[in-house]
């Protein structure tokens, strides 16, 4: 009976994310379309970043790079897959969505697999050298992408086609995405594994003399937070009909982490606002480009000091809602 | 053998100055255990500082005469130079670092990297984010030794760096800030039950690290000709490898470890292929986080709770 519901539930809601994309697209121009887009891929990648970087006390400030691994291998993949899926299922939406989907997935896998390589070696030791090693990963992985000559080198890749990749991206990919990795996330994160992730944030000697397995939990969710990155870049590459280098700064790095320090490092639903902020303040000050990072430095240092938890710290935006006024406490009784 | 000996050179003379700037590194993480990330963007305020003081005092006037930079202003240069990324490294650690000192390891970190990145863009609104080339403070003249070339530069970047280096060590094996800075890295709690003022050791190694670096920005600039806002970055991190290969905490191991990051640097660029002479310095880090992450002159210390 369970199943029963949960299968209509999970159909009204494609149902109705179908319905929201007609919406969308009627309602708003295309300038507000892709800000919406812009902030559910961001929204992608702060979830994910948040499962390492808050949940489990890890930091990396090299996520770019993952996210450049996702988008290059989704689009190559994507372009590589068109022919023999348009030669099974004709050319129609069906087959669309089968090139998107698989290409997606392939540019996680790709992200997950070089999260497994960094995370490896330098998860064996405290978090401070994932750090390092991330920010090394990030800018050699962009040397590298500038250099491959099947990949376009420093103009990008675009694919075979001259318009560019198809745009596949749209509102109800995104909205699905978004919503099934905050879902897995979520789970992930009040599951048991969740709490031993937890666990190694807190404390970790004490994580490993409770016989919690920290290393191998690091580097997976360091993997899964990879992946993640990559489904977003995926996303992002067939937003804008291809991908470059420069789309993967240390700038993009450092956006990331100002979405999970304003949401509150190791909240979701903190990340989920963080990603929407960063989305739309980036739009708003598009005028002051060259001001932009600067402020964002000065908005890192001053929540350190002042509030180093961010906006919501570990709580959850939901269960603030739902947390019941404590019961008053009974009218103290006078003694005689 | 001729290229080889040139690689060698070359590589020394880039080591010394990543040997410079993994000193700050180690020395503020053997103390506060602090990834200092802004170190590499002191490195390039230094370098600029020296851009300016030479400006100011007149190097484009010698330039144009033909004239050689008298030594006694090159000297001046390097030491207002280092004053000044001094009076930043304290101002930093007054500033952001101290605030956040007792908080949990994560948010000095963030601290440290907002600081860098709050550096970096200052540095590129200030000082235009294009090149500049370098004011020849030191003209070069070159000599031969067996077929091999070598400049007076590459012979002064070693020499001042060696004697800096040697300053250093005489300075924390010698005097009483030293014999403190030692302690407190060896066990900051006890040492301020010993009675040591914790907060001006460490002001005064903020001060070392950031004059040694700025040391290394103006050798830098001599080095590679132009100089940007942007050059701490990649430097700073190749310094930080280096810190890291040596055994982090441990200054002889930073001087080891940047040495032989600016030997192995120049090698590859030599003989494999120069695009991948920033990769190594990565594949590095990684080797020794694998098989000796303590590094190759530092002890291994038990976590404890």
């Amino acid at each position: 009976m369970r199943a029963i519901i949960r299968s209509v539930v999970v159909a009204a809601a494609l149902l109705s994310i179908y319905a929201l994309q007609m919406g969308v697209e009627l309602a708003f121009t295309e300038y507000v379309q892709r800000i919406i887009l812009l902030a559910g891929i961001n929204v992608i990648l702060a979830v994910g970043l948040n499962l390492i970087n808050g949940t489990t006390g890890q930091f990396s400030i090299g996520h770019a790079g993952f996210m450049a691994v996702g988008a290059y291998g989704a689009a190559f993949v994507g372009v590589k897959l068109a022919g023999p899926v348009h030669g099974a299922l004709g050319t129609g939406g069906l087959a669309d969505a089968v090139i998107f989907n698989l290409a997606l997935l392939a540019g996680a896998l790709f992200a997950g697999i070089s999260g497994l390589i960094v995370g490896m070696p330098s998860l064996r030791l405290r978090g401070d050298y994932l750090a390092v090693v991330t920010l090394g990963f990030g800018e050699i992985i962009r040397i590298l992408f500038n250099n491959a000559s099947f990949l376009g080198s420093a103009t990008g890749y675009f694919g075979d086609d001259p318009s560019g990749l198809p745009a596949y991206t749209n509102f109800f990919w995104v909205f699905a995405w978004v919503s099934a990795i905050v879902v897995l996330i979520h789970n992930l994160t009040f599951s048991q594994t969740g709490r031993s992730l937890a666990a190694i944030r807190e404390d970790e000697v004490a994580a490993e003399a409770m016989a919690t397995p920290t290393t191998r939990l690091k580097v997976t969710a360091f993997a899964i937070s990879a992946a993640t990155a990559g489904i977003a870049g995926g996303l992002f590459a067939h937003m804008q009909a291809g991908v470059r280098p420069e789309d993967f700064r240390f700038e993009k790095s450092i956006d990331m982490i100002v979405m999970i320090i304003v949401g509150g490092l190791g909240s979701i639903s903190g990340a989920i606002l963080g990603g929407i902020f960063v989305a739309v303040s980036l739009e708003l000050m598009r005028d002051l480009q060259q001001y932009r990072l600067v402020l964002y430095a000065l908005l890192l240092i001053v929540i350190m000091i002042v509030r180093p938890q961010g906006l919501l710290g570990t709580r959850e935006l939901h269960h603030l809602l739902r947390r019941k006024k404590p019961a008053r406490p009974s009218a103290p009784t006078e003694s005689v | 053998m001729t290229q080889f000996l040139q690689q060698i050179i070359n590589g020394l003379s880039l080591g010394s100055i990543y040997a410079l700037i993994a000193l700050g590194y180690t020395m503020v993480y053997g103390i506060l255990k602090l990834i200092n990330f802004a170190h590499g963007e002191v490195f390039m305020v230094g370098a600029y500082t020296g851009f300016y003081a030479a400006s100011a005092l007149g190097v484009a006037g010698f330039e144009a005469k033909n004239q050689n930079f008298p030594l006694y202003l090159a000297v001046l240069v390097l030491v207002i130079a280092m004053a000044a990324a001094a009076l930043l490294g304290m101002a930093i650690e007054f500033l952001a670092y101290r605030p956040v000192r007792s908080a949990p390891r994560l948010t000095p970190l963030i601290t440290a990297i907002g600081v860098s990145l709050f550096l970096q863009n200052a540095g590129m609104l200030l000082f235009s984010p294009n090149p500049q080339r370098y004011p020849a403070i030191l003209s070069e003249v070159r000599f031969e030794m067996f077929g091999v070339i070598v400049t007076n530069i590459k012979l002064t970047i070693f020499a001042v760096a060696l004697c800096l280096m040697l300053g250093l060590h005489l300075f924390v094996k010698k005097t009483w800030t030293g014999r403190a800075m030692r302690a407190l890295s060896f066990n900051i709690d006890a040492a301020k039950l010993m009675g040591i003022d914790t907060n001006r050791v460490i002001r005064s190694t903020f001060a070392i690290g950031s004059g040694l670096a700025a040391a290394g920005g103006i050798l830098f600039g001599l080095d590679q000709i132009t100089i940007n806002p942007l050059m701490g970055v990649l430097t700073g991190l190749k310094a930080f490898v280096a810190a890291v290969l040596g055994g982090i905490g441990s200054i002889p191991g930073a001087v080891v470890g940047g040495l032989l990051i600016g030997l192995a640097e120049q090698l590859t660029a030599g003989y494999l292929s120069p695009e991948y002479r920033d990769a190594i310095t990565f594949l590095i880090l990684i080797l020794i986080l694998l098989l000796k992450p303590e590094g190759l002159l530092g002890v291994v210390r038990v976590e404890k709770v």
